[in-house]
């Protein structure tokens, strides 16, 4: 049996699991751990098949299936692009539905997860493989769908509800500009097969129209700043195993489109199209990062993040695109690279750090930081694998982060290779972007696992939080791993690119397997190279001989006393740093712009016994500057057009005669 | 490779953690006699350390675990960094397993660990020291790395040895970018290691301490573990700003022992240079308000990503 055919079978399962889990819902009967098991298996034979397609380096494989619109049928095609992907979405929902054995307990309301979860990984599964524009959309269309049915299945709370609306108003735009982009595409003839747009050469002002609809529906999945409002609403409204599988899983089904138009479908690709790809991945690289520091509410930091991280992903894809314009196709290679591997990457730390974030849920019932505190020393388990999961988002070595943060990097470096302007000066900017996000990102996990993971209990709750079941632990510490694992052997991951990066970009970077001792050298090994391996290695033995060292001929002595504090330790844990507390400093420096912020301190004259306040007004710069105005917009033209219901049927004859009129003139003006 | 290479870059790691409470010692030193005292003597932080290190640890109730891992990760990371930084000798052996920006973010780890220990104990200054210094980072990090960007477009490398075998030979010349970061280096380099005007290394007055208020609550061996990680930061940037800005007599790979001896003495001059030169700075500078720090950091930011943005445009890199 082919990849292919296991792949679909699979999908298929999990449609019909969804049916079952749908009937079994009906009739009130608890078999959460049923249906995830069953995800679980389904998912891990995809992620089997998948995987070794990509490293058995196979010929692309098709099918046709008689579903669909007639005569057409749906077409499905497997090459190494989407075995990568498919890799990674298999892999993440495996993972989650691992998670969600021991998680989905927990669920109050099982009976509205279940039946939608098989049907949103069978939907993500779907998408890479459809061949045709139509099965495409029709793919993409239910995962929205699917996964807006998890985001409501807490309806009850009206911030759901809000999420959820305004999750849907995305997607349908989202799918729209995707629908337009494979309209410019295809021409007048309409054919929607993939092989037929691949074939035809599209004039470049076509071809960047359809690749600009394309970003924009891709974008608005991803989280792309500026239509990245409805993710950070959405991702955490849903049970913490679909939001870690929507940060994580979902946002790469769109990197996955992305790329799928811009390397394969659009043809030769022109070093224009990174210009907007670029300044959408910085924006949305530093906008979310900001954002992510001043958020409170542990799982709407992670989504920020993600809207971070997604923004690296796009620089790197937009790098290689604007390598391949110039017929860079080694330095292409790199960048895609890097943007793939920081995919892969962001799945494994995202879904790591949701899935804590759901254990710290379970534990204390608190999403809110300033109701956690000193959650290490009660769940040092889930602690453990959550500071893993920060430390490999803040890119630090020898995790995996920093390594495709240093390939992005040294993409950058060959900048001055562009013989464009444009891009000569977009290179350093996208260099500072990198180097900004990465260091405000660092400052957002020290705050994220300082404030809800070390200090004192805040909360009467968060003083009794417990480590969670062995399934959900067993799921987190398999990614804390697979972080460590593809942070110190990054070259295996880099080898098995090779024919996705081949397929993409027309290059490939030279083969890191041969090198010795395992390090990468992405371009030469006298310009670059890092080994993992060898500084994790350095970093534990430098810490060992110290710590040896010092134990055997120093003191070894330890006494637990009350804390210092300069001398004046106050019992209440609320004298502590708060997130908000820890942020003021960042706020103060970068928020001027973003947020507009304004303190205002209310100081009562001498003897008046009220309290002083201090209150911060905060204000969202893409929200309010970009979304207001257009609602405002929208609302005044609905208001004025409000007119036109109450004409007579003369006035409605007339306006239908005046606008056939106006058809046939433009209709004969254009032929 | 070889013996020889295993035993330099031994020599290496060696070197660095014995001179790097000396260069403390030193620069005390000159800042006492420059305020018109005498001043304790440059192996004064010797004594210390051994003091320290002979003390039991006193933790608080409330820390955790990683309370007790960090100044062991601290040291580690520094250490790591600091002995892959050519200071006497280019071609050390595993120059090769990180590069310039690998160091940079090895000295981010140290700093990751130290806020996540500030915040560990749960006390108002241990947060405010781990705040402070997030905020500094979130400038200093990205100006360093800019600074990085624009040597190793010259050299035509990240790697750090490579870099200063080619600031050591004769190609380079006077160049804009060079000038402008070297300075945005000595600004962020002053912010990491907490010198005045950014922080005081001496004060434990309450509100105006960063760095020591990370480290309130620690005591005996771990505190011993963070001063020497402190003392290697420092050795650390100066060496990085030796060997990349005056790379007189480094020893270039495969030098003769006779070279590599001179590299060595050229190289306890320019700490010695180095010292002298913090320390009078040190004291003829006040210390700036907490939130005029920014202003001070962003400048390096322009300036290192000024320069970067010259040498984009102007050269092409083979």
């Amino acid at each position: 049996m082919s990849a292919l055919q296991s792949l679909m079978i699979v999908d298929g399962a999990l449609l019909a699991l969804s049916v079952v889990a749908m009937v079994l819902a009906m009739s009130n009967r608890p078999t959460g751990r049923a249906i995830y098991a069953a995800s679980l298996v389904l998912c891990a034979i995809g992620f089997v098949a998948a995987l070794s397609f990509l490293l058995g380096r196979e010929t692309p494989q098709s099918m046709s299936l008689p579903i669909g619109l007639p005569w057409i049928g749906a077409h499905f095609r497997f090459d190494a692009l989407s075995a990568f992907f498919l890799a990674l979405i298999e892999f993440g929902g495996a993972i989650a539905s691992l998670y969600a054995i021991g998680y989905g307990r927990h669920e109050e309301t099982p009976g509205r997860v279940t039946p939608f979860y098989p049907a949103f990984l069978a939907a993500m599964g779907l998408v890479p493989l459809a061949d045709d524009a139509y099965t495409f959309l029709v793919c993409w269309e239910c995962m929205s769908l699917a996964s807006w049915a998890l985001v409501m299945s807490h309806h009850r709370d009206p911030e759901n509800g809000r999420a959820g609306y305004i999750y849907l108003l995305m997607a349908s735009f989202g799918t729209m500009a995707l629908l337009i982009a494979f309209g410019v595409l295809a021409g007048a003839d309409g054919s929607y097969q993939f092989s037929t747009l691949r074939a035809a050469s599209p004039s470049l002002g076509i071809a960047t129209t359809g690749l600009l609809f394309a970003l924009l529906g891709t974008g608005s999945k991803a989280g792309l700043a500026p239509l990245h409002v409805w993710l950070p609403l959405a991702h955490p409204a849903a049970p913490s195993h679909v939001s870690g599988l929507m940060s994580g899983v979902m946002t790469k089904v769109a990197v996955y489109a992305f790329a799928r138009f811009a390397f394969d479908l659009v043809g030769p690709a022109d070093w224009r199209w990174s210009v907007p790809v670029l300044i959408a991945g910085g924006a949305s690289g530093f906008i979310g990062v900001l954002h992510a520091l001043m958020e409170t509410d542990l799982k709407r930091a992670l989504a920020y993040s993600t809207i971070e991280n997604l923004g690296l992903i796009f620089l790197g894809l937009g790098l290689a695109l604007a390598f391949k314009g110039n017929d860079m196709a080694g330095a292409a290679a790199l960048a895609m690279t890097a943007a793939l591997m920081h995919a892969l990457n962001h799945m494994l730390f995202k879904s790591l750090l949701f899935f804590g974030a759901g254990a710290v849920l379970t534990a204390t019932g608190a999403r809110d930081m300033g109701k956690l505190g000193g959650l290490l020393n009660l769940m040092p388990a889930t602690g453990l694998f959550m500071l893993i999961g920060a430390m490999a988002i803040s890119a630090l070595p020898p995790l995996n982060g920093f390594v495709s943060e240093w390939l992005i990097l040294q993409a950058v470096l060959l900048g001055p290779q562009f013989p464009q302007w444009t891009l000569k000066l977009l290179a350093p900017a996208t260099g500072a972007t990198i180097a900004l996000t990465a260091a405000l990102a660092a400052a957002c996990f020290v705050r994220l696992f300082g404030v809800s993971f070390l200090g004192r209990p805040r909360s009467a709750a968060a003083a009794k939080a417990r480590d969670v079941d062995p399934y959900s632990l067993t799921a987190m510490g398999a990614l804390a791993g697979l972080c460590l694992l593809s942070g110190i052997f990054p070259g295996l991951i880099i080898d098995a690119l090779k024919p996705v990066v081949l397929l993409a970009v027309g290059g490939t970077m030279p083969l890191q397997s041969k090198l010795a001792w395992l390090s990468i050298a992405p371009i030469a090994a006298s310009r670059s190279s890092y080994n993992g391996l060898l500084v994790f290695f350095f970093m534990i033995m430098s810490g060992f001989l110290a710590s040896f060292v010092i134990h055997r001929l120093a003191s070894a002595a330890l006494r637990r006393a009350p804390a210092w504090d300069c001398g004046f330790p106050i019992a209440d844990p609320a004298t502590q740093y708060t997130a908000q507390s820890f942020s003021q400093p960042i706020r103060r420096v970068f928020g001027g712009v973003m947020f507009r912020a304004s303190e205002k301190v209310i100081m009562p004259p001498p003897g008046d016994m009220s309290p002083a306040r201090l209150t911060v007004q905060g204000y969202d710069l893409v929200w309010h500057g970009f979304y207001l105005p257009i609602e405002r917009g929208v609302s005044y033209a609905a208001t004025r057009l409000n007119g036109l219901q109450f004409l007579t049927i003369r006035q409605y004859l007339s306006i239908v005669f005046a606008a056939l009129v106006a058809l046939l003139v433009i209709i004969a003006g254009a032929t | 490779m070889g013996f020889v290479d295993l035993a330099f870059q031994l020599a290496q790691m060696l070197v660095v953690i014995a001179l790097a409470p000396l260069l403390t010692g030193l620069v005390r030193k000159v800042k006492a006699r420059l305020t018109r005292r005498r001043g304790a003597s440059v192996f004064q932080p010797y004594r210390d350390l051994y003091r320290l290190a002979r003390k039991e640890a006193v933790v608080a109730d409330s820390a955790s675990w990683l309370f007790r891992i960090v100044p062991y990760l601290v040291f580690g990371s520094t250490w790591v960094a600091a002995a892959l930084v050519p200071t006497f000798a280019t071609g050390l052996l595993f120059s090769w397993s990180a590069d310039l920006i690998a160091i940079v973010a090895l000295l981010g780890v140290g700093r990751f660990f130290l806020a996540l220990a500030g915040m560990d104990v749960g006390t108002a200054f241990g947060g405010l020291g781990a705040s402070r210094e997030s905020m500094f980072a979130t400038l200093a990090e990205p100006a360093m790395l800019i600074t990085v960007f624009s040597l190793a477009l010259i050299a035509g490398s990240t790697q750090l040895s490579t870099v200063a075998a080619f600031m050591a030979s004769s190609h380079v010349g006077l160049r804009v970018t060079l000038g402008m970061g070297l300075v945005a280096l000595v600004m962020v380099a002053l912010a990491e290691n907490g010198r005045i005007p950014i922080d005081n290394p001496a004060t434990h007055l309450e509100l105006t301490m960063v760095h020591e208020a990370m480290v309130l609550e620690y005591s005996g061996r771990h505190l011993a573990l963070i001063e020497l990680g402190a003392m290697l930061k420092l050795l650390l940037y100066m060496s990085l700003i030796a060997c990349v800005f005056a790379p007189w007599s480094l020893a270039i790979a495969d030098a003769g022992v006779g070279d590599r001896l001179l590299g060595l003495v050229a190289y306890v001059l320019k700490l010695a240079v180095g010292g002298g030169a913090l320390g009078a700075f040190e004291t003829s500078i006040a210390k700036m308000r907490v939130f005029r720090v920014p202003d001070f950091l962003g400048a390096a930011l322009m300036l290192g990503f000024l320069g970067a943005l010259l040498l984009f445009v102007s050269r092409t890199l083979k």
